[in-house]
């Protein structure tokens, strides 16, 4: 197995990048078995959520209340809530709520994080110690602890969540990026594109940053689920997503309420939260080993 | 190493600077104040409340004197908990919620280390996969959700143990410390797996070996020591991630400690709580960051010399 990895890598260096880099991690990501059912797992949720509006039989608000609580039925699969509202349809739609704040405020700390990281790396020198030395600063903060009062300040918005998480997260992927992007600044293709007198930025966005996207696909991938983690623990709280909007978090924190009598209400969420963080983490640790198979698995 | 103390210390006073000033302002530039809900007040009453807490003041000099008051240890009185002061809260708090942290940092680091351990010693077996597994279980198993599953699998269903207090009845200890700390435990036992597969493979160990040393002297005396140092590194950011936790893990079991105040004030607009706790909290954080990365710098004598270099 480490052989035949040791071969792939060296033929891999010997090929011009691009595409076979690519054709590369995908051909080894498809032989990690918990990686595939991971993605597998995670494309059926999300296939699932988009088309929500369109496949669910019943209305995300719509009330039975001569029904109530019911356990898991074959009308309702899951069950249903205090107000006889379909669970499974609830678990769906916040599903989308978790999602997008999952990927768009990943979108967010990514599109810091790589320029960020990018611009330091490049330039170089002092510019880059100054910044280095900010997202330092900017690490020993305890940011758990400002989100929370973000939301409270500034009321539980949607748009200011992705901001706050976002700007949690690009730190890691700033730090990332820089490496990547000194080693890749002393290359010929990139003196190359300097004696050819492109603008930095040029050179910076159209010839650094696509060779780094390795690593960011990879950690990209690993921060999703810290993302919707974040988001569930300040629903749960009560800080996140606010009603009539749901989210995973809110529907746990639901279900907490009533589980001893309702104990379905906190279990599917939770399964359909775990699961999904589940397939994340696999898909993750599968990508990294993909591009990276000298990285040791932990 | 005392080099390395004395400029990490010195990096660590603007950071806890930022945070009081940051918070500060952000909590002043709430919209709405915290009398806003009560009814209305003669304007005598009015002007008395806002010069009792110095909102008659500009800006600037509330927060000078706040800077003054807090050098002096005066966190200011609580809005929402008339003649109680904030100090008097937070070390109301403090105490059950460190006892708390505490017990947690047990589970995860006991329970991590050692199942990591484990693992490493047969890799891609079953005593590697069996620990491994449940660590992936941990970490996508968030504490708002075990916790509740815990109090429903082993409060109700079962009636072992008691579902909210805290040392009130015997026993109750017990859930909100584990659910707190098996995430951590998680991440923990991750990284010593990782970090001592790495220093398996080490020559001084296959020396260690050949010296004839048995296999537990070998691991427990030579191997540990360095294969652990990404779990001591990893400690400080898992203080500040178990002091977050706390809030969530005390809502649950109505734990009356420093993050219960911390969310309530939150709620409430409690605002010379909110920046009192935050301040806080945010300066214990720093604190812990430190103390992690100067007992990784005595482990390892790596890190010190790269920094006395320069980097």
């Amino acid at each position: 197995m480490s052989e035949t990895t040791q071969t792939l890598t060296e033929s891999a260096e010997a090929m011009p990048r691009g595409v076979s880099l690519w054709q590369d991690a995908w051909v080894r990501l498809r032989k990690n078995k918990l990686a595939m059912i991971g993605l597998g797992i995670l494309g059926f949720v999300i296939v699932i959520c988009v088309l929500a509006p369109w496949i669910m039989p019943y209305g995300y608000e719509e009330q039975d209340l001569r029904l109530g609580a019911s356990a898991p039925s074959a009308a309702h699969w899951l069950g249903t809530d205090t107000f006889g509202r379909d669970l499974l349809t609830r678990i769906v739609y916040g599903g989308r709520v978790s999602l997008m704040v999952g990927f768009i405020a990943t979108a967010v700390a990514l599109l810091v994080g790589v320029s960020y990281g990018a611009i330091a790396g490049y330039v170089g020198g002092r510019v880059d110690a100054i910044m280095m030395r900010l997202v330092d600063i900017f690490y020993a903060l305890p940011f758990m602890i400002f989100i929370i009062l973000l939301m409270v300040v500034f009321g539980r918005n949607l748009f200011l969540l992705f901001l706050a998480i976002g700007a949690v997260e690009w730190l890691t992927m700033a730090r990332i990026v820089r490496g990547q992007v000194q080693s890749l600044r002393q290359q010929e293709f990139v003196e190359a594109a300097i004696s050819l007198g492109l603008p930095p930025t040029a050179i910076i966005f159209r010839h650094v940053i696509p060779n780094v996207l390795g690593p960011v696909v990879v950690y990209t991938t690993l921060t999703i689920p810290q993302v919707m983690l974040l988001e569930a623990f300040l629903s749960f709280l009560g800080l996140g997503i606010q009603p009539p909007m749901s989210s995973w978090g809110l529907l746990i924190s639901y279900g907490v309420e009533s589980m001893e009598e309702y104990p379905w209400l906190l279990i599917f969420p939770g399964l359909a939260l775990s699961l999904t963080l589940f397939s994340l983490n696999f898909l993750g640790d599968g990508l990294r080993d993909a591009f990276d198979p000298k990285a040791s698995k932990d | 190493m005392w080099r390395f103390i004395g400029f990490r210390t010195l990096q660590a006073i603007p950071v806890i600077f930022v945070v009081i000033t940051v918070t500060f302002f952000l909590v002043r530039a709430a919209p709405g104040g915290p009398f806003d809900d009560e009814k209305a007040v003669s304007p005598q009453v009015q002007a008395a409340l806002e010069a009792q807490y110095r909102l008659d003041l500009p800006m600037h000099e509330q927060y000078f004197a706040y800077l003054a008051d807090l050098l002096r240890g005066d966190m200011g009185p609580s809005f929402n908990y008339p003649g109680r002061s904030v100090d008097e809260l937070i070390f109301q708090g403090l105490p059950i919620t460190a006892e708390l942290g505490f017990y947690a940092l047990l589970v995860a680091v006991g329970i991590g280390v050692l199942s990591g351990v484990i693992a490493s010693l047969r890799p891609n077996t079953v005593q590697d996969y069996v620990p491994m597994s449940l660590a992936m279980i941990g970490i996508c198993m968030p504490s708002f959700l075990l916790g509740p599953l815990m109090v429903l699998v082993f409060g109700i269903w079962l009636d072992w143990l008691p579902v909210s207090g805290w040392d009130q009845s015997s026993g109750d200890k017990v859930l909100p410390s584990i659910t707190l700390g098996a995430m951590y435990a998680a991440y923990i036992a991750r990284l010593s797996r990782s970090g001592m597969l790495e220093v398996m493979s080490q020559d001084y160990l296959r020396t260690a070996r050949a010296k004839g040393l048995p296999e537990r002297v070998v691991v427990i005396k030579h191997a540990l020591r360095a294969g652990l140092l990404p779990v001591i590194s990893y400690l400080g950011p898992a203080f500040a991630g178990l002091l977050s936790g706390s809030f969530v893990v005390e809502t649950i079991f109505q734990i009356p400690g420093l993050g219960r105040f911390y969310v309530q004030a939150a709620f409430n607009r409690d605002y010379t709580m909110i920046l009192g706790t935050t301040t806080f909290l945010a300066t214990l954080i720093v604190v812990f960051n430190l103390l992690s990365d100067f007992l990784a710098a005595w482990l390892n004598p790596r890190l010190r010399y790269q920094f006395q270099k320069g980097k």
